[in-house]
């Protein structure tokens, strides 16, 4: 359901959002249809609440991590730009290679480093470049389940802060961050074909090109 | 083929031997009966026998059970050897199994006695199978890809059948074939038996081919759905070869495509039916426990009657039948008889699906029906294979227009290559009549063919074909914990992102129908008991059981007596853990989250091996492990799909449940400290200590008890759940963790079931505080009622202090040295921590009095 007819004129901006985020047409017709949706009393806005009544969230242990990101600098709404902003990231990388870009132009939201920048930041909350260890930690207390002990989980924080950590400040700066995520090169964080997230290749060279997320 | 299936056959050579006296058994008795007839007509003079060989009384039941049994030695025979199985579908293996058998019956008696009937085929063997397939749907996913799914099955097999047929006709006409007595109406009833993908082949093939589970769910349920298009076909075709080309008017095909929607939403519609019918049996069969199990059989059954009755379709009947009635009948039903239901719907469907193919190999020998034509045969295989990949493609290209999620090339090439033609195409060619379709032997032979070739040859070579597809996925080396961590973070997000971008599609509908379905359908349908708590109280002693089970495991491992048979954490070993990220996409199956699942302890010497040669540090060993045993898992892995031959526990709502509890703790907190200002995150972060020590105390809490206490009481532990997670009134919040986790188990339920329930504030279960605080907490705080609506402008707040909790490690922290923290941490992983294990034991213990169910611990052992 969701597309009955054309909404396309409705949306407001359609054409520059397009150019800043890559969207297609279809897609963004579909997200914005999403949107609407999800904008429980038709504010035109998101507030923090309407994401988090999505179900399936409340058991991703990210899930309010992801929420926050839609709301950066402490704002209280996204508007549909917004929106679509963050999610565009999670286009998947454009086949053209990007290291070949013309490197005036700004680096797409869907580029490599813009995906890592934005997974960066989920850890780092105090936005100072840096996962600390404290932050790491965070991390990984949403991310285990409650068998594990608080010491494990310090010694688990330690060892991955260290394991990254190549100047010794006890921390990890993005440039360490995106240096431990080589592994996972073109396909890295975006919505797969096939539902299939590319990121579970843990621990394979995965270079397999999952495309296209919201056509 | 049969020189293929030799390396199978000589290494069962037990097998062989136990086979061939059997076979002799079976059939030469029935070859002497004949000769005694006369005799015993005889001997009516000779008084009283004290014991007489009635072979005639017992024949056909005999050999039919005698039957059986060799089909399923054999499959005992084919997994003696790993090595075999992996590489030759079984399906395969037992049709080759099939004609060897047919051989040796042929050459003892000369008759072909045993062959496929379409009787027995069409009621006895393919209603189980389906059923199954219907019973164990992942509903979500099959209905999330419907609009798909019916375009292959309806589009693409009239397409196929279509297109075949007419090609076939044109090569007639060019005289290729020779003198053959067809007309094109003969080749279009040909090409529409032959067209459709079949279920039981496709399944039997695509199981032991890991592919994701969109292709997975496409295909299968193409093959399934088909089933009205061909049926229809066939029939209108039929009708028109009887009527002869020439009487067949425009009204006759109008008539046709009518039929169809008559059959294929009838055939729906009867299963519907019945399936609420069966719900509604279900609620009431608490005092007959015993033959509940009965009901879901005999139903079902019925509903495949009736609409074979009706003449519609009785696949799509039973499909339908077993797609609705699942939730219902889960609920309603005892866990044993769940269990039972479980186990004899698996033994049935997966022993009609051995007989089948064992029949198909019998069934083709036998001289009468073959009748050979080159090009025919060939030209047929050709067409098939051609038009469906052509077919495929260009419904794709259409699909991809319209579909989130992008059916890929490599998806194209397995769904093509993936179209088997079975059992089902067989049966039908089979019931032509011979005096209308004056060929039906050169079909007959010709379908035995392509069925052959489909199985054997692309069965054999759709695994190859997927590993090479997906070559590049196969370095295997040890990931870091980085890796580990980020790349489980990433799926994390990525799934999160995938329900806010509402990637599933659908929702709109879905959310209608969750409403309806709370609403109206579960109430008229369940239990009382079964609408409040769905048999969450089992679950949540079960989930204990399990942490318990995993608690002492861990302990040991911690403690060193376990630790030789495990091994460390590498990817490419078959052992460890419950959230091993496997190394590829494809192997979204059921098969390997088995595998997963069962083998907390490590039996593979081969990986021992590898352990005793890796030398590393055990802290480091530990840590990996832990961190792999314990990092939630992403939705995409846990989500199970179908299986015939499997069952698979269900891990993924204990970890929903932990999430969840834990993500609405926060929430509130964060609602909480923005309302009542700072100060509030030491408070939170010992809140939160005390809840991870308290989940913790809970897997050692004795099991029986939780049953016995809190049956019906979730909504007032809901009110309490608020209240004890706020700071200021939470002195008490250990004593009611237990009620606590029950209410989450419904509300996680809730969540989980419907998936993204955006519609839900209003319903009767409260999606707890985030959706409707007012409910829950006027009651208890009526001052502070309005705060539900501050909390829009809150964030900001809530934002800052949501991190709150995790804050204390504090500088207190940061000042020890990380070595310090090194030998800390490697002492505590090696402290020993007795009071567990007497948990553990006492499942063993456990008073029969209380409900706990007594196959708790078997049913995790049934995967192996």
């Amino acid at each position: 359901m969701g597309s009955r007819g054309s909404h396309a004129a409705r949306i407001p901006d359609a054409d520059s959002i397009r150019r800043e985020t890559g969207f297609s047409q279809a897609s963004l017709l579909r997200l914005y249809h999403r949107f609407r949706a999800l904008d429980r009393n038709k504010k035109g806005y998101l507030s923090r609440m309407d994401l988090q009544q999505i179900g399936a969230l409340a058991v991703n242990p990210l899930g309010d991590r992801i929420i926050d990101s839609f709301f950066p600098d402490g704002n209280l709404r996204v508007d549909f730009p917004g929106f679509v902003r963050v999610l565009a990231h999670f286009r998947p990388v454009d086949d053209d290679d990007s290291s070949m870009r013309d490197p005036k132009e700004p680096e797409p939201l869907n580029s490599r480093m813009n995906k890592l920048r934005f997974a960066f930041q989920l850890y780092d909350l105090d936005r100072d470049g840096k996962i600390s260890r404290h932050e790491m930690l965070q991390v990984l207390r949403l991310m285990v389940g409650v068998q594990v002990t608080e010491e494990q989980l310090e010694s688990i924080a330690d060892r991955t802060v260290q394991e990254a950590d190549e100047d010794g400040d006890g921390a990890v700066s993005f440039l360490e961050f995106t240096k431990e995520m080589l592994w996972c090169p073109a396909c890295i964080f975006s919505l797969g074909c096939a539902g299939v997230v590319c990121s579970q290749h843990m621990g394979v060279n995965c270079t397999e090109g999952f495309h296209l997320c919201f056509q | 083929m049969s020189g293929r299936g030799a390396p199978g056959c000589s290494r069962g050579l037990q097998l062989a031997l136990l086979l061939v006296p059997l076979l002799v058994l079976g059939v030469l008795p029935r070859a002497r009966a004949f000769e005694e007839q006369p005799g015993s007509a005889h001997g009516e003079s000779q008084g009283f026998q004290v014991v007489t060989f009635k072979w005639h009384h017992v024949q056909e039941p005999y050999i039919i059970a005698l039957w059986i049994l060799v089909a399923s030695l054999a499959k005992i025979g084919f997994h003696l050897s790993h090595k075999v199985t992996s590489v030759v579908p079984e399906s395969a293996l037992l049709i080759v199994l099939g004609l060897v058998l047919g051989g040796i019956v042929w050459a003892a008696d000369h008759i072909a006695s045993f062959t496929l009937t379409p009787t027995a085929f069409f009621f006895y063997l393919l209603p189980p199978i389906v059923l199954d397939a219907g019973y164990f749907m992942p509903n979500r996913l099959f209905f999330g890809n419907l609009g798909t799914i019916l375009l292959y099955a309806v589009i693409g097999t009239v397409w196929n059948a279509a297109t075949t047929g007419l090609s076939l006709y044109g090569v007639f006409c060019s005289g290729l074939m020779g003198d053959l007595n067809i007309g094109l109406l003969d080749f279009l009833l040909f090409g529409s038996l032959i067209a459709a993908v079949d279920p039981v082949a496709v399944l039997a093939v695509f199981e032991e081919v890991h592919v994701n589970e969109v292709l997975f769910i496409i295909v299968f349920g193409e093959s399934l759905l088909n089933d009205a298009v061909t049926v229809v076909l066939y029939n209108v075709f039929e009708s028109f070869v009887t009527l002869g080309g020439d009487k067949v008017t425009g009204v006759d095909c109008v008539k046709g495509i009518v039929s169809f929607f008559v059959v294929s939403l009838g055939g729906t519609l009867v299963g519907v039916i019945f399936a609420f019918l069966l719900s509604l049996v279900t609620r009431f069969t608490k005092h007959v426990r015993i033959i509940e199990p009965g009901f879901v059989f005999i139903i079902s059954y019925l509903s495949y009657l009736t609409s074979e009755m009706l003449s519609l379709s009785a696949i799509l009947a039973i499909t339908f039948c077993g797609i609705c009635c699942q939730k219902y009948v889960k609920a309603n039903i005892s866990e044993q008889s769940a269990t039972t239901v479980r186990y004899t719907m698996k033994m049935l469907a997966s022993g009609a699906e051995t007989i089948i193919f064992m029949f198909l190999g019998i069934s083709a020998v036998n001289p009468l029906i073959w009748k050979w034509n080159t090009a025919f045969v060939l030209l047929t295989l050709v067409f098939i294979s051609v038009y469906r990949a052509i077919g495929v493609v260009l419904q794709t290209w259409v699909l991809n227009r319209y579909r989130m999620v992008q059916l890929e090339i490599i998806d194209q090439v397995v769904m093509s290559y993936g179209g088997l033609r079975g059992a089902v195409a067989f049966a039908l060619v089979v019931l032509l009549d011979e005096k209308k379709v004056k060929e039906r032997n050169l079909f007959v032979s010709t379908t035995i063919i392509v069925v052959f070739f489909t199985v054997i040859f692309q069965g054999l070579t759709i695994k190859p074909l997927v590993q090479w597809l997906k070559v590049k996925r196969s370095e295997h080396r040890e990931p870091k914990l980085n890796e580990k961590l980020h790349g489980r973070a990433f799926d994390h997000i990525l799934s999160a992102i995938e329900d806010i971008s509402g990637q599933i599609g659908h929702n709109y509908l879905r959310d209608k129908w969750s409403n309806f379905d709370r609403k109206f359908l579960s109430k008229i349908l369940m239990r009382k008991s079964a609408q409040k708590s769905r048999d969450r109280i089992l679950n949540v002693f079960h989930e204990l059981n399990l942490k318990d089970a995993i608690s002492y495991v861990a302990e040991g491992e911690r403690r060193g007596s376990l630790a030789f048979i495990r091994s460390p954490s590498t990817d490419n070993m078959v052992n460890v853990d419950f959230s091993t990220p496997r190394p590829s996409t494809v192997e979204a199956s059921v098969s390997y989250l088995l595998r997963e699942n069962v083998s907390a302890v490590c039996l593979d010497m081969q990986s021992l091996e590898q352990r005793r040669r890796s030398i590393r540090d055990t802290e480091d060993m530990v840590t990996h492990h832990t961190l792999q045993q314990y990092l939630y898992k992403p939705r995409q892995e846990y989500k199970h799909l179908y299986s015939r031959h499997e069952l698979t526990p269900n891990e993924d709502e204990k970890q929903d449940k932990e999430i969840f509890h834990r993500t609405m703790r926060k929430r509130l907190e964060s609602f909480k400290s923005a309302k009542l200002g700072i100060g509030q995150n030491k408070k939170a972060a010992k809140l939160y200590k005390r809840e991870r020590a308290q989940k913790r105390r809970n897997s050692s809490i004795p099991n029986g008890k939780l049953p016995l206490e809190s049956p019906v009481h979730n909504f007032t532990i809901n009110e309490k759940d608020l209240e004890l997670s706020d700071p200021e009134e939470a002195p008490d919040y250990g004593a009611e963790a237990g009620g606590g986790i029950e209410f989450l188990a419904n509300i996680t339920q809730d969540a989980t079931a419907t998936d993204s329930p955006s519609g839900d504030t209003g319903s009767d279960v409260p999606l707890t505080g985030r959706a409707s605080p007012p409910a829950a907490e006027k009651p208890a705080l009526p001052a502070r009622s309005p705060r539900p609506r501050a909390r829009s402008p809150a964030p900001p707040a809530a934002a800052g202090a949501g991190p709150g909790p995790e804050r204390r490690g504090g500088p207190g922290a940061h000042a020890r040295s990380a070595a310090a923290r090194r030998v800390h941490s490697r002492r505590s992983f090696q402290r020993p921590r007795a009071r567990r294990r007497p948990a553990l034991l006492k499942l063993a213990s456990l008073p029969p009095s209380c409900h706990a169910p007594p196959h708790a611990l078997e049913q995790e052992e049934t995967p192996l």
